[in-house]
């Protein structure tokens, strides 16, 4: 039943899915064949890598609507890798690099193997737990490896250096020379180059429809074969690009069956050949994982990808990929949000692109050869400018300081040394840095291998509340992130870090991913415990210590989320916030709850003067010297305009903490059995309890279970428990307080 | 059956001297219970009478109160008096670690604790006051020892009039075979937790059941499943509800992995969450 309903909605969506592979297929193929030159390997690989990807990653893999292909995060690894076993081979030119293109397909076949393992070994998602800004700043050195390189190109001017950075610091002699060019067709070639870079910076800023229907590389090589038949056809001349500067070498479609490469494993003994496996797996991983993540996102139908099928799939192509000729395949993002932008909503789209890019290469490989080589790499250049922007380093300062120093540590040591040494690099920077921040190294060892997750379904809410210890991460967020993904994301989640005394920046850049998550499918994910702890900066994602007690009641005046969404909750009903600590708190000390406790101070106070509502959480503690406890809770007081009897009421089981009420009966209301049964009412005045609870507030209370109720004679008091409330928790409190005035 | 007939402590002259002996006899006196004080080193006419005058704070109790005077290594002496003397409770006392408020076992409490041939109270804050004892978190593992367990947590809360025992189920990762990788996995093992929950606390409701009723007067009795690693996360579970008493299962006699990796009882005894009470 559901097997032929899903095969129709299968059949119903595949002309969108066609669609959408379609205008992928144009993005990929110019993409495509730049990717593979940039790295030093026949152009012909890069489209063998997106149509292998295509359809194996489409029949295996197990995210929705992610497209696979040749990333470009690989360019760096590859061209290095390619241009020394060309060095090592004793040949020279183009033979040459072929003899090294043969040894890197025997490397994309170790790591598909690679990954293949780390699948089953369910560790394909390893590299999730490196810290987030070293991840940052290796894509931005990757981007700048990519920029430094492809800019000559597309400037006319080939140049051949030794190192990533001497690249970068000649693009301003490369600008310079551009005017002296001699040769007018390396001028015409420089201009191609230009307009291909203005066409990419630009296109997304123009909106118009006809113009947008085609993606921008497909605009690209569509003026510049319409410039080329401009030439032959009208002006009857020959090309004016410099012939070197033109894209050669695209066999024919029979010619790519008959001429498949034989990858050469001569080196498999050498460690330098799985230092590039190895840079080529960690590399595929990342990216792929960093695009899954980001396209889940995109997904109209929220769907979970199964990352770890996907991990394995792409493995798997990686595998036949480096068998037929092909590069590494990763999942891509930018192609990725073309598709899901073009209504993509299965995997058949990546199928359909890699069968478009099959059809353009049987019916037009030779018009393939009549694209300049620099517009190409202006696509390239533009994606390394987009993986380096600027703004991705002034972000890391902004979330900290020493965020912007591990993005800093990694992107310097890519691009100096190389990519293990720079990703390797940012690891050790983040851990020196926390051992600095917390001015100790005992927290870490002592607790590293300790469980410091718990996770329950509260029995009377239903709400999963999670509560982590000691420390979180990027060393053990697993442990946390395992917990998180059994939760579906319908519910509602609670975590609290209160017992945690240290959490890193790329647990809370993580938490508020699983936050929009949450959002997203209708559940709500809150973070609670974290007014406690100091703030590295003000950004959201930066990093939170532990304070001192005495720093703790001066304000640090950078606000967590939760404070953050109260203060809009104020907000929204035209109340003040305070954060700061109130010592005032006697108005408190007459309800029976607080009798037997001492309150220390309240803050987090949303109120007004003349309101009759105020929400604030309050600390006190049970019980004196060694046996004090300290409690936090957060709670509801309204002032009532006439007299109520003192008294208490909640449910059974309510409270974890039973107190003693001295002096005081526990009251059964005969003519609610329902009710008494399932509540707790105590107080003094026994006569005008039994009139105060009328069947209307009798069937209220049934309804609302969770809240005790409390009043001194001239207030109530509401809470739910004793612990700190989330922010939704605060709203629903809220709304109780409301209809209960009514009712009394 | 009564769990506790004899409890034993060591006392040490030490700040903490009148804290602990108070603890331990009013104990004794609400579980009815002989009380054995062994003090290692030499015996002498003021300590001897320091001695006398706590027990004098409980005059229906003295005669219940023998006091053994021995010289030796602590570890040695402590474990043979348990012996000599068929302790059923060694109360052992916890330390404080310095600024931070977490408590553990020193080395020498932690050697006897898990040599002891008996049950162990593990006091983390003893006090002269009396603190009521409120709430008891008890493991609920699936286990031929855990009935037991529970029987003795109850005549514990009855004894020290304690108002709710929560038997806690501790549900680990391998349990809940099904992997999450997709929205299908998680729905499956979402159904595969609740059946799981299920079965638990119908198995810890007929241990319940098979409790005398009079032990379980006056207490709020409530089960719940908890999703962590087994041993360690009962005591974070008992710490953020504020537990006054953790009552656990002694652990299996350590086979040769245990001693490489630490095993439930290390988790505990190097932090404790609360009062610790295993039973033997």
């Amino acid at each position: 039943m559901t097997n032929s309903r899903n095969i129709k909605s299968f059949f119903t969506a595949l002309p969108k899915n066609i669609f959408a592979g379609f205008v992928v297929s144009l993005i990929a193929l110019p993409l495509g064949i730049g990717l593979a030159l940039a790295s030093e390997v026949p152009p012909i690989a890069g489209i063998v890598t997106a149509v292998v990807g295509g359809v194996l990653v489409a029949v295996l893999g197990g995210s929705n609507v992610t497209i696979s292909g040749p990333g470009n995060g690989l360019v760096g690894v590859v061209a290095a890798a390619v241009l020394l076993y060309a060095d090592q081979s004793g040949l020279t030119g183009n033979e040459a690099l072929y003899e090294g293109y043969l040894i890197l397909l025997a490397a994309v076949i170790c790591s598909g193997l690679l990954m293949l393992v780390l699948g089953f070994l369910r560790l394909g998602k390893l590299s999730n737990y490196f810290p987030s800004s070293a991840i940052q700043g290796m894509l931005a050195a990757i981007g700048l490896i990519i920029l430094g390189k492809q800019f000559h190109i597309m400037m006319g001017n080939r140049i051949s250096r030794n190192g990533n950075l001497e690249y970068l610091t000649e693009i301003p002699k490369t600008i310079i020379k551009t005017f002296y060019y001699n040769d007018t067709s390396l001028t015409f070639a420089m201009i191609s180059g230009v307009i291909s870079l203005i066409i990419m910076v630009f296109y997304a800023k123009i909106r118009n429809k006809y113009l947008q229907l085609i993606p921008a590389p497909m605009w690209i090589v569509l003026l510049a074969i319409g410039f080329s038949y401009y030439y032959e056809l009208v002006l009857q001349l020959p090309n004016p690009i410099h012939p070197d500067y033109m894209i050669s070498g695209i066999p024919e479609a029979h010619e790519i069956i008959s001429n498949i490469p034989t990858p050469n494993f001569n080196e498999v003994g050498t460690l330098g050949f799985w230092a590039v496996v190895l840079s080529l797996t960690l590399i595929a991983s990342i990216e792929s994982l960093l695009s899954i993540k980001a396209v889940d996102k995109l997904d109209s139908e929220k769907r979970r990808s199964n990352v770890n099928r996907d991990i394995k799939a792409i493995g798997f192509a990686n595998i036949i990929a480096g068998f037929l000729g092909g590069l590494n395949v990763v999942t891509v993002i930018a192609r990725s949000s073309v598709n899901v932008n073009n209504g993509a909503s299965n995997r058949s789209s990546n199928f359909f692109h890699a069968s478009f890019l099959v059809a353009f290469i049987v019916l037009f490989s030779t018009e393939l050869t009549r694209i300049p080589l620099p517009a190409l790499m202006a696509i390239l250049v533009f994606t390394g400018w987009k993986l380096a922007h600027p703004l991705k380093l002034i972000d890391a300062f902004k979330i900290g300081k020493e965020q912007g120093f591990i993005f800093l540590t990694t992107l310097v040591v890519t691009i100096s040394i190389g990519l293990i040494e720079g990703i390797v690099s940012g690891i050790i920077a983040t851990a020196l840095i926390h051992l600095i921040i917390n001015k100790s190294v005992l927290p870490f060892i002592r607790n590293i291998l300790k469980p410091n997750v718990l996770m329950f379904k509260e029995t009377d809410t239903n709400n999963y509340y999670v509560s982590v210890k000691n420390f979180c991460t990027f060393l053990n967020f697993s442990k946390l992130k395992r917990k998180l993904d059994t939760i579906p994301e319908t519910e509602v989640a609670i975590i609290d870090f209160s017992w945690c005394d240290f959490i890193d920046h790329t647990v809370m850049e993580n938490m508020s991913d699983y936050k929009e998550i949450f959002r997203k499918k209708g559940g709500t994910l809150e973070i609670i415990g974290l007014d406690l702890l100091d703030a590295g900066s003000k950004h959201p994602f930066g990093l939170r210590k532990i304070l001192p007690v005495k720093k703790m009641l001066e304000s640090t005046g950078v606000l967590t989320n939760r404070q953050e969404l109260i203060k809009t909750i104020a907000k929204e009903l035209d109340y003040n916030y305070m954060v700061r600590r109130k010592i005032e708190t006697a108005y408190l000390e007459n309800f029976i709850y607080f009798k037997t406790k001492t309150i220390n101070h309240t803050y987090n106070e949303i109120g007004k003067k003349n309101t009759v509502f105020k929400v604030f959480d309050v600390e006190f503690y049970e019980g004196e010297f060694i046996a004090k406890e300290v409690v936090r809770s957060t709670m509801l007081y309204t002032e009532i305009d006439h007299d109520l009897p003192i008294f208490s009421i909640h449910r059974e089981g309510l409270l974890e903490l039973l107190y003693h009420y001295a002096g005081f009966k526990d009251i059964k209301i005969e003519k609610e059995p329902a009710f008494s049964k399932k509540f707790y009412i105590k107080g003094e005045d026994e006569e005008a309890i039994q009139q105060l609870i009328t069947p209307e507030l009798a069937q209220f209370l049934l309804e609302n279970p969770s809240f005790h109720i409390e009043s001194n004679g001239k207030a109530l008091l509401i809470f739910t428990k004793e612990r700190l409330a989330g922010v939704s928790e605060i709203k629903k409190m809220k709304v109780f307080a409301g209809e209960l005035r009514k009712i009394l | 059956m009564t769990h506790f007939g004899t409890i034993l402590t060591g006392i040490a002259f030490s700040p903490n001297l009148k804290a602990n002996v108070f603890e331990t006899l009013r104990l004794g006196s609400l579980l009815n219970a002989k009380v054995v004080l062994v003090h290692v080193g030499e015996k002498t006419k003021e300590k001897e009478q320091q001695i006398s005058t706590y027990c004098d704070a409980f005059p229906e109790f003295k005669n219940q109160v023998s006091v053994i005077w021995k010289r030796g290594k602590p570890v040695a002496v402590i474990l043979t008096a348990c012996k000599e003397q068929q302790a059923n409770l060694l109360i052992l006392g916890a330390t404080r670690q310095e600024k931070l408020s977490k408590y553990y076992l020193g080395p020498v409490a932690k050697k006897i604790a898990k040599k002891a041939p008996c049950s162990l109270l593990l006091l983390i804050k003893p006090s002269v006051e009396r603190i009521p004892c409120r709430h008891i978190v008890v493991n609920g593992l699936e286990h031929p020892k855990t009935n037991n367990t529970i029987q003795a947590s109850f005549e514990f809360a009855s004894a020290l009039g304690a108002n709710k025992v929560t038997i806690v189920e501790e549900i680990s990762q391998s349990e809940i075979s099904i992997k999450v990788d997709d929205d299908k996995s998680l729905e499956e093992s979402t159904l595969l937790q609740e059946q799981i929950l299920e079965r638990e606390s119908s198995r810890v409701s007929t241990i319940i059941n098979g409790i005398d009723d009079s032990l379980k007067k006056d207490i709020i009795i409530k089960s719940q499943g908890i999703f962590g690693t087994r041993g360690y996360s009962i005591g974070h579970y008992a710490k953020i509800k504020r537990a006054d008493l953790l009552v656990m299962n002694k652990p299996e006699k350590s086979t040769f992995w245990d001693k490489i990796f630490p095993q439930d009882i290390d988790y505990i005894l190097s932090e404790l969450p609360t009062d610790v009470l295993i039973i033997h």
